[in-house]
C-alpha cells in the first residue's frame, strides 16, 4: 500500500466516527439481549450526582440515590439485576447509541433536541425549573418569566431544557457541573442561575446570599431507550407503571426528600400525559449559514485566546528561561519549580484552579482567566525552548562577548538573545498550532470557543458530521499556514547551519614536541 | 605589562596551574607553548578573568585581576580564541563594531570608519558585509583579531588562534601576526606549535604539567 493510500485510510478513519450510524439491533432483540445477559446495564455520571445518583459517603464504592433503588426496582420487575455504568454526564446519550449501556437514566431531562434521538419513556420525577438570584437582586425579580431575562447572564448547564428556553433571550453561560453555576453567581459572574428545583436544592440553596425568586415551568426527568428498541421503552414504561401504581416511586422519592405535590401525576400517567410531555418538537434546524457564522465567531475566539495566551507565553518563557540560566540560586529553584510544575500537572486542572479555586481571592472574567491559565501554562514549555535556543548559541561567542569588555546583561541582550530567538521561532509556531487546539480545554470555564460551539450546535441539528467537518475545516484552516511556515523557516535555518558546517575546520595536527 | 606570581589553580581536586610565575613585557610578543593539557590556555584565561584562580595573583598595568577590576582589565586586554567566536548573526563589520558601539559607546559612524581601516589590515575590506558561516576559517580568525584590535586594547591575548587551521589559511593568520608584531603590539600567544611563534616571539615560555618548565629567548627554549 502506498503512502498516500495508507493516509488516506487513517484520515478516513478520523472521520468515520463523525458520521457513524448508530448499532441497529433488530426490533425486538433488545429486551431479548437484556434477558440473556440477566443485566441491566445504565448509565449515569456520578460527579454531582447527590441525590441522583452517588457514592455512599459512609460507604465508598457503594453508590446510593433515588436512581440506583429505581433502577433496581425496574431491573427486578424485568427479572433481572441492574448494573451503573459510569459516563461523562454530557455525553450519555452519545454513548447510549454507541451501545455503552442499555438506557439512560441520570435526571436526563425531555427536551426536543433528545426527543428528536431517543426514546423517551413516561417519566420518573417532574422538576420544577428554578430561577435563583443574589439575595440583594431578589425584590427586583417578583414574577419573573423567561423574557425578564433579556440580556442578563444566566448560568445553568449544557444542553438541558433551561439552556433551550433560555435561547434567544439571555445571554447564557454553560457550565459543565452543578456546584460551579451557584459558586459564580455568588461572586457577581453571573446574574442568575436557572436549573432545575433539585439541583438548586442541593447546590443554591445551601448558599447563604442567594434566594429562589421562581419556578419558570414544569420539566421531566424520563428514561432515554435508543429508538431502535421500541420494545425495551415498552417493558420500562410497564415496569415504571407497576412501581407508582403501588406507591414504591413515592417512597423512593421520599427517601430522597424529592416528593412534592407536582409527583402526584407520575402514578396515573396516561397516554395522552405522555403526549403532551414529548410535545411536537419542531424538526431540527439544518446545519446552515447561520451556524457557521456561530462557527466562524467560535473561530475568532480560539484565535482570540491563543494569540493572547501566547503574547503571555513568549516573554514569561523568555524571562523563566534566563532566570533558570544565569539567576542567583533561589531564583533559579523558583523558574525550575514552575516550569516542572506547570508542565507535570494538566492544564484542565490549572483552568479549574485559577478560575474557580482562586475566585474566593482573585475573581478572574471567564476570557482573562482563560488567557492567563494558558499562557502561564505554555510558558513553561516557552522556557524550555528559549533555554534550548540559547545552549544552541556556542559558548565561545559569549565568552568573546565578555572580553570585548560586555556584561553579561549587554551579551546577552546583543549576542545571546538575539540567536537563541531564531533558533526558537520553528517551535515557537509548533506550539502555538498545539495551543489553539489545546485552547478548546478553556469551555470548562464556561468560555464558548470553536469546539464547544461545535458540540453545542452538533447536539442542536442532531448530527455530528457537518458541525464536525466543518469545525475541523476551521482548525486546519487556522493550524496549517502555521505548519508550513515552522517547517520553512526550520528549513532556513537548517540550511544556515550546514553552511556554518561547511566551513573548513580540520581536525587538531598531532602535538608537535617542544624542548624543555 | 603583565605580572604573574605564584598562580595556582586546581580543577576537580587536578592542580592545573602549580605555582606559576612569569612576567610579558610590554611592546613584546610573549608565546606560551606547551603540550595540550598543560594549563597553557588556563594560564591566558585567568588574566582577564575568564576562568578564576585559587592562589597567587595577577597585575595587569597598575590593575590587580579580582571582580572589581575585571571590566576594566577586560577592557585593557584583547582576546582571540581558537574557535573564532564570532557573533553569528552579524557581518565582519558588524562583528568589529559591535564593542566599540556597545561598550565604548562610540559614535556609529566612527565605529564603521575604525572598523573599516581595521578589516583593511587584516586583508577582509572585500569581505566586509559576509557573515561569519560564509568565511574559511582563516577569514574568521582574522575578522576576530580586528574585532580584538577594535577596542584598542593595550595588550592582545592569543589562545590558538591558529589550531582550528589548514596550512594555508594558518599562513594568512601568521602574517596578521607578524605585522602587529612589527608595529609594537604586546601579545601573548598560546601555542602548541612552536613554528608559529618562532619568527615572531621576543620570549618564549614552556609549561609542562601546569609549571613552568623553561623560559627565554625563543631560539633557545624551541628547540
Amino acid at each position: 500500500m502506498s503512502a498516500a493510500a495508507a493516509l488516506a485510510c487513517l484520515l478516513s478513519l478520523l472521520l468515520a466516527p463523525v458520521g457513524c450510524s448508530r448499532p441497529e439491533t433488530p426490533a425486538g432483540k433488545g429486551l431479548e439481549r437484556i434477558r440473556a445477559a440477566g443485566v441491566l446495564r445504565w448509565g449515569g455520571d456520578t460527579q454531582g450526582g447527590e441525590p441522583y445518583v452517588y457514592d455512599d459517603p459512609a460507604k465508598p464504592g457503594h453508590l446510593v440515590g433515588f436512581e440506583v433503588e429505581l433502577a433496581a426496582a425496574i431491573a427486578r420487575e424485568l427479572g433481572v439485576r441492574s448494573e451503573f455504568v459510569q459516563n461523562d454526564w454530557s455525553n450519555l446519550v452519545p454513548s447510549l447509541e454507541r451501545g455503552t449501556f442499555d438506557i439512560v437514566m441520570n435526571g436526563l431531562e425531555v427536551t426536543d433536541a433528545r426527543t428528536g434521538r431517543v426514546l423517551f419513556t413516561r417519566p420518573y420525577y417532574v422538576f420544577a425549573e428554578r430561577l435563583m438570584v443574589r439575595s440583594e437582586d431578589a425584590p427586583k425579580m417578583r414574577s419573573p418569566d423567561v423574557a425578564s431575562l433579556k440580556g442578563k447572564r444566566v448560568g445553568t448547564l449544557s444542553n438541558s431544557l433551561a439552556f433551550e428556553m433560555l435561547r434567544g433571550t439571555a445571554d447564557t453561560v454553560i457550565y459543565e457541573g452543578v456546584e460551579e453555576p451557584y459558586t459564580d453567581l455568588l461572586r457577581g459572574r453571573t446574574d442568575a442561575v436557572l436549573l432545575d428545583d433539585i439541583i438548586a436544592t442541593r447546590y443554591g440553596v445551601t448558599k447563604a446570599g442567594l434566594e429562589v425568586v421562581g419556578d419558570l415551568r414544569d420539566g421531566y426527568y424520563a428514561i432515554a431507550v435508543r429508538p431502535s428498541e421500541p420494545e425495551v421503552k415498552a417493558a420500562i414504561d410497564e415496569a415504571l407503571g407497576r412501581i407508582a401504581a403501588r406507591g414504591e416511586l413515592r417512597k423512593i422519592l421520599e427517601g430522597s426528600h424529592i416528593w412534592n405535590a407536582r409527583q402526584e401525576r407520575l402514578a396515573s400517567w396516561s397516554a395522552a400525559d405522555q403526549a403532551e410531555m414529548l410535545g411536537q418538537p419542531p424538526p431540527p434546524p439544518a446545519f446552515g449559514p447561520a451556524h457557521v457564522v456561530l462557527f466562524l465567531k467560535g473561530a475568532a475566539i480560539t484565535l482570540l485566546v491563543s494569540v493572547l495566551a501566547m503574547a503571555i507565553a513568549v516573554p514569561l518563557g523568555l524571562f523563566l528561561a534566563l532566570v533558570r540560566m544565569y539567576g542567583g540560586p533561589a531564583a533559579r529553584f523558583a523558574a525550575s519549580a514552575y516550569v516542572e510544575v506547570y508542565r507535570g500537572t494538566p492544564v484542565l486542572l490549572q483552568l479549574y484552579l485559577l478560575y474557580y479555586g482562586l475566585a474566593p481571592v482573585l475573581k478572574l472574567g471567564a476570557l482573562t482567566a482563560a488567557v492567563v491559565g494558558l499562557g502561564m501554562n505554555y510558558a513553561a514549555y516557552e522556557a524550555e525552548v528559549y533555554r534550548a535556543g540559547m545552549q544552541a548559541v556556542p559558548k565561545a561567542q559569549m565568552e568573546a562577548a565578555l572580553a570585548l569588555g560586555m556584561t553579561t546583561r549587554l551579551a546577552l541582550r546583543r549576542v545571546v538573545l538575539p540567536q537563541a530567538v531564531r533558533h526558537a521561532i520553528p517551535n515557537v509556531t509548533n506550539d502555538f498550532i498545539a495551543l489553539l487546539k489545546d485552547s478548546s480545554l478553556v469551555s470548562v470555564i464556561t468560555v464558548v470557543e470553536l469546539t464547544k460551539q461545535m458540540t453545542i450546535t452538533a447536539i442542536d441539528v442532531r448530527t455530528w458530521l457537518g458541525p464536525g467537518l466543518t469545525c475541523a475545516a476551521l482548525y486546519f484552516a487556522m493550524s496549517y499556514p502555521l505548519g508550513i511556515l515552522a517547517r520553512r523557516l526550520e528549513r532556513k535555518l537548517e540550511g544556515e547551519r550546514n553552511e556554518e558546517d561547511a566551513a573548513p575546520e580540520p581536525p587538531m595536527p598531532p602535538t608537535v614536541g617542544v624542548g624543555t | 605589562m603583565i605580572a604573574i606570581e605564584n598562580l595556582t589553580k586546581r580543577f576537580e581536586g587536578r592542580t592545573v596551574l602549580d605555582r606559576v610565575s612569569v612576567k610579558f613585557q610590554r611592546g613584546k610578543v610573549s608565546a606560551i607553548v606547551g603540550a595540550s593539557g598543560c594549563g597553557k590556555s588556563t594560564l591566558l584565561r585567568c588574566i582577564n578573568g575568564l576562568e578564576r584562580f585559587d592562589e597567587g595573583r595577577i597585575v595587569v598595568g597598575e590593575l590587580e585581576v579580582g571582580p572589581a577590576t575585571l571590566q576594566r582589565i577586560r577592557l585593557d586586554v584583547g582576546m582571540v580564541f581558537q574557535q573564532y567566536g564570532l557573533f553569528s548573526h552579524m557581518s565582519a563589520l558588524a562583528n568589529v563594531m559591535e564593542a566599540p558601539l556597545h561598550v565604548r559607546h562610540l559614535s556609529k559612524s566612527a565605529a564603521r570608519e575604525r572598523a573599516v581601516a581595521l578589516l583593511e589590515k587584516v586583508g577582509l575590506s572585500h569581505r566586509r558585509e559576509a557573515f561569519p558561516r560564509e568565511l574559511s576559517g582563516g577569514e574568521q580568525q582574522r575578522v576576530a583579531i580586528a574585532r580584538a584590535l577594535a577596542m584598542e586594547p593595550k595588550a592582545l591575548l592569543l589562545d590558538e588562534p591558529t589550531a582550528a587551521l589548514d596550512p594555508e589559511r594558518k599562513a594568512e593568520v601568521v602574517k596578521v601576526l607578524e605585522s602587529l608584531a612589527k608595529e609594537g603590539t604586546t601579545m601573548v600567544i598560546v601555542t602548541h606549535e612552536p613554528s608559529v611563534v618562532r619568527g615572531i616571539a621576543d620570549h618564549a615560555v614552556v609549561l609542562k604539567s601546569g609549571r613552568v618548565a623553561a623560559e627565554g629567548a625563543p631560539a633557545e627554549v624551541l628547540r
